[in-house]
């Protein structure tokens, strides 16, 4: 009889890579609901079809790479890649818009470097970057929300995906843009001026936020990943939106709570912050990483060219993972300081 | 209450201690043979004491200790030693060793023996030298000659004794069941050892999943001078290092032992050993090895004899070999896989796993690191296993000393948690081991060139040496030559030279009269003999011309070349003769 030889450990834990796929992609659903309530069908079918392009263009690239098909597509990260930046993109943004979204994350951001886990930035915000800078018109139109505009119906969803000629589009400016944009109301009088927005924030854009905060935590909770990254990240922008908040002038950036609740914030915070691959390792090393993207977000929506800044500020600190990384090695069991002299 | 530290990291995988803990120690019994190897802990090989066709006794050493950092090894039972020779033994590289065989007699007929029941009388020199005969290494998994341990320089301060009774590896119950039904002798070792290293503080540290053999460790202390300390259950908390955090706060230094902040460490299992060797005499001969994993009937605990072959165990607990792909000795997260199950049972082996392919499943396919963290977070040792990983994919040495690969324990956390399947501790090894191997390498081409280089520096200082000898004679004669054609010194150099030239002279003359008969007995016999040979060539040319040969003009050379040999001889001693008239 012959044994088999294997070095240890023999044993091993119940997580999964797929498994970690799966449960990022069960957490996004709470907020994919706030966002079809409140803005129409345009994010599903948004996902619908990005999916679709992102299994295939990830299925062309392994095949163009020589990998074994079934067993790479079936750790779900592709998927993930497609829920994310499709979740980002404005609904009802026509076929092509997202599959180029696509095609760029999962070709040109993930696979030139060599697939899942060699890639230096965020697909999903690689692929995002791209479309904002080649087509602004096209991605910053975003729907009006429930109460405010017309919701299209389902039917009127594929239409504007798939035959956008035909689509007579009713866009609105989000609430980010009206802030960026005021230079002479106080916050109260564009609160009342504006029906987009709610209580704290934009309408539906609060709910949003809440409903991928829900998410994160659970995700959280599931110990995906640790609180360092978003905790670091909301704490820096809330920091940030505090010391500028100047009590509501017509200068004013917005308040702390508007800042978590509008934009990307908490989805940014829970599912492209936490991505492993493009932050810091270790835990010193996330608390600066997303108390830095905090920062920058901030100062992007507050001083640059652009109503929201998740995607820039995660791809600048994906370049500044590797050196944080250099800075923020931990001690060693039996080691007196951090770098490995003793 | 003590203050329990925590430590970084650890894992609670499924403890699976309950199957071999359902009944009480089993006694294995005398197989028909037992395999010794004489390198069952870490040192020099034993050397054998017996040779094929002893008989030998139970208790009887068979081989002796080849060293300090040595054990000598006994025999587990009565019989014949029937071959000295390589067999395969327990090793992750499955390569052969020396060992002894003995052929059991079923006698199992001690050898006289006699402990010291009140060892309190003992002095730490007799104590050392009866561990040390009874050939006791850490039980615990490492091996390490204990009584080497315990040899304290005189100066040497022991803050904290600990015994090892976490066992916090999966499946092994071998220290539980050991705390069980023998807390008594742990307690009684332990005060051995507590009066041989007389520690400031004694502990035993016992993790919370052992409320058994807890309760009977306490009952069996009452009223003794030494603490029993539970802590919570976590993987791996037994690591010598990590306890010794747990226990007392202080992390032992990278690279460095327990003992140089002031802690010893013992396995309970050892510590039996102790009690057993002082008190009854009585070498290391067996030992409590678990059984377990679906491949067996009934999981248990043996005593059983060391060279048992792990095959006759298997028997004693139920073998199923079907359904049984791998056999690992130790546990699931450090035990290694053995090659055949003939090996035998050794000092070390506290744990005989035998899973079945649904409860240890073969390792997946690794997929891709998406440095997700979970193994920087399991690490005991505060290591970044994720970026490990990559510079030792890159084989980048240099980057992974950097981050202390060395410091890695090896425990398997890491790729316990790992959600894409990479056999981290792999990597680790397979690094640590080629960053050995090439600094060996390049401490033998280190040596190699600071043989070279004295070489040339001695060839080049030769060379300066000859050269200033050289320069130094040099100078000496020119100033010789100066002097003498100055004709004037300091002394009268004349009369110097006279004296020279006389000295020399005399020493010619008594050079020459020695050498002068010889001298003219040789030229006048060199003339004899040139002369005869001129004589008979010139014989020969006569007759040559006289039969008309054509040997004529040959001859006539000849004699011409012996006529001016003659003449020139004959010039010679008339000259020497002239010389010495």
């Amino acid at each position: 009889m012959t044994l088999m030889r294997i070095t240890s450990p023999h044993a091993h834990g119940p997580m999964s890579t797929s498994r970690v796929m799966q449960n990022v992609l069960l957490a996004t659903i709470p907020g994919i609901i706030v966002l079809t309530h409140f803005f129409g069908f345009g994010t599903l079918v948004n996902i619908f079809w990005g999916s679709i392009v992102a299994v295939a263009c990830e299925a062309l690239a392994l095949t163009l790479r020589r990998r074994p098909l079934g067993f790479y597509l079936k750790d779900y990260s592709a998927l993930v890649t497609a829920f994310l930046l499709c979740i980002a993109l404005p609904p009802y943004s026509p076929w092509w818009l997202i599959a180029v979204g696509i095609a760029s994350a999962i070709l040109l951001a993930k696979h030139l470097y060599g697939g899942l886990g060699y890639n230096p930035f965020n697909p999903a915000m690689a692929g995002y970057v791209i479309l904002l800078i080649s087509f602004p018109i096209q991605m910053t139109a975003w729907a009006p929300p429930r109460g405010v505009g017309e919701l299209p119906g389902l039917l009127e969803a594929l239409q504007a995906c798939f035959v956008p000629s035909t689509f007579d589009a009713v866009t609105m400016a989000t609430p980010l843009d009206l802030m960026k944009q005021n230079n002479s109301l106080l916050l109260e009088d564009l609160w009342a001026q504006n029906a987009q927005f709610g209580r704290w924030a934009g309408i539906g854009w609060e709910w949003a936020n809440i409903a991928f905060l829900a998410g994160g935590a659970w995700l959280l909770y599931q110990r995906i990943f640790t609180w360092h990254a978003p905790v670091a990240m909301l704490a820096s922008l809330s920091l940030m939106a505090a010391l500028f908040y100047d009590g509501g002038s017509s200068a004013s950036g917005g308040s702390p709570l508007f800042h978590l609740l509008s934009g990307a914030t908490m989805f940014g915070a829970f599912f492209i912050v936490t991505d492993p691959v493009t932050s810091t390792v270790s835990v010193r090393g996330r608390l600066i990483y997303g108390a830095l993207i905090g920062a920058l977000i901030y100062i992007i929506r507050v001083r640059g060219n652009y109503p929201d800044a998740v995607a820039f500020a995660v791809l600048i600190m994906n370049f500044a993972a590797p050196f944080i990384d250099h800075y923020t090695q931990p001690r060693t069991y039996g080691h007196r300081d951090t770098r490995g002299e003793e | 209450m003590r203050k329990i530290f925590g430590f970084h990291g650890g894992i609670h995988p499924p403890e699976n201690k309950q199957q071999s803990l359902r009944t009480p120690i089993a006694d294995a019994g005398i197989p028909p043979q037992l395999v010794i190897p004489l390198s069952q802990h870490i040192g020099a090989p034993a050397r054998p004491v017996v040779a094929v066709g002893d008989s030998v006794l139970k208790g009887q050493m068979i081989a002796g200790p080849a060293g300090f950092v040595s054990v000598p090894m006994h025999a587990p039972t009565s019989g014949n030693i029937v071959a000295i020779e390589d067999r395969l033994i327990a090793h992750p590289s499955g390569h052969l060793a020396r060992c002894i065989v003995i052929a059991s007699d079923g006698r199992d007929e001690w050898i006289e023996h006699s402990g010291a029941a009140d060892y309190r009388d003992l002095d730490k020199a007799d104590l050392i030298n009866r561990i040390r005969n009874a050939g006791i290494a850490g039980m615990g998994g490492a091996g390490f000659p204990t009584a080497v341990k315990l040899s304290l320089k005189p100066d040497t301060r022991i803050t904290t004794l600990i015994i090892n009774g976490t066992e916090c590896e999966p499946y092994i119950t071998a220290d539980d069941i050991l705390m069980r039904e023998r807390a008594q002798q742990i307690i009684e070792g332990t005060k051995i050892l507590s009066q041989l290293i007389a520690p400031e503080e004694t502990l035993i540290g016992v993790e919370d999943n052992k409320p058994q053999g807890l309760a009977a460790l306490r009952a069996a202390a009452q009223g003794c001078a030494l603490e029993i300390v539970e802590f919570p259950t976590k993987y791996p908390s037994g690591g010598e290092k990590q306890l010794i955090e747990i226990l007392t706060g202080k992390q032992v230094p990278s690279g460095g032992l327990p003992l140089d902040i002031g802690v010893i460490c013992q396995n309970v299992g050892s510590t039996v050993a102790v009690y057993d060797a002082v008190v009854h005499g009585r070498p290391l001969i067996s030992r409590i090895t678990t059984v377990t994993g679906e491949g067996v009937a009934q999981p248990q605990n043996f005593e059983v004899m060391i060279g048992t072959p792990m095959s006759y165990l298997l028997e004693k607990a139920g073998y199923r070999p079907d359904n049984n792909k791998r056999l690992i000795m130790g546990g699931p997260m450090m035990g290694f896989t053995v090659p055949t199950a003939d090996v035998p049972i050794v000092k070390t082996t506290n744990c005989l796993l035998a899973p079945s392919e649904t409860e240890l499943p073969s390792p997946p396919p690794a997929q891709a690191c998406i440095r997700c963290g979970m193994c920087a977070l399991a690490c005991p040792a505060s290591l970044l296993p994720q970026q490990m990983f990559w510079f030792a994919q890159g084989k980048e040495f240099e980057k992974l000393e950097q981050h202390n690969l060395f410091d890695c324990i090896e425990c398997g956390a890491c790729s316990w948690v790992c959600p894409s399947n990479i056999p981290l501790v792999q990597y680790y090894r397979a690094s640590k081991a080629e960053i050995l191997q090439s600094r060996h390498d390049n401490e033998k081409s280190g040596h190699a060139r600071v043989r070279f280089e004295a070489r040339q520096e001695r060839l080049e200082r030769e060379d300066i040496e000859k050269e200033a000898k050289r320069a130094a004679r040099k100078k000496a004669a020119e100033e010789r030559a100066l002097a003498a054609a100055q004709g004037g010194g300091e002394e009268d150099p004349i009369q110097a030279a006279i004296e020279r030239a006389k000295a020399k002279k005399a020493a010619q003359q008594a050079d020459a009269g020695a050498g002068e008969e010889n001298e003219q007995e040789k030229l006048e016999k060199a003339v004899t003999t040139t002369r005869k040979r001129l004589d008979t060539a010139s014989a020969k040319l006569e007759q040559a011309r006289a039969d008309g040969s054509d040997l004529v003009a040959a001859l006539q050379t000849g004699v011409d070349k012996t006529r001016t040999k003659l003449e020139a001889a004959e010039k010679a001693l008339h000259d020497y003769q002239q010389e010495h008239a």
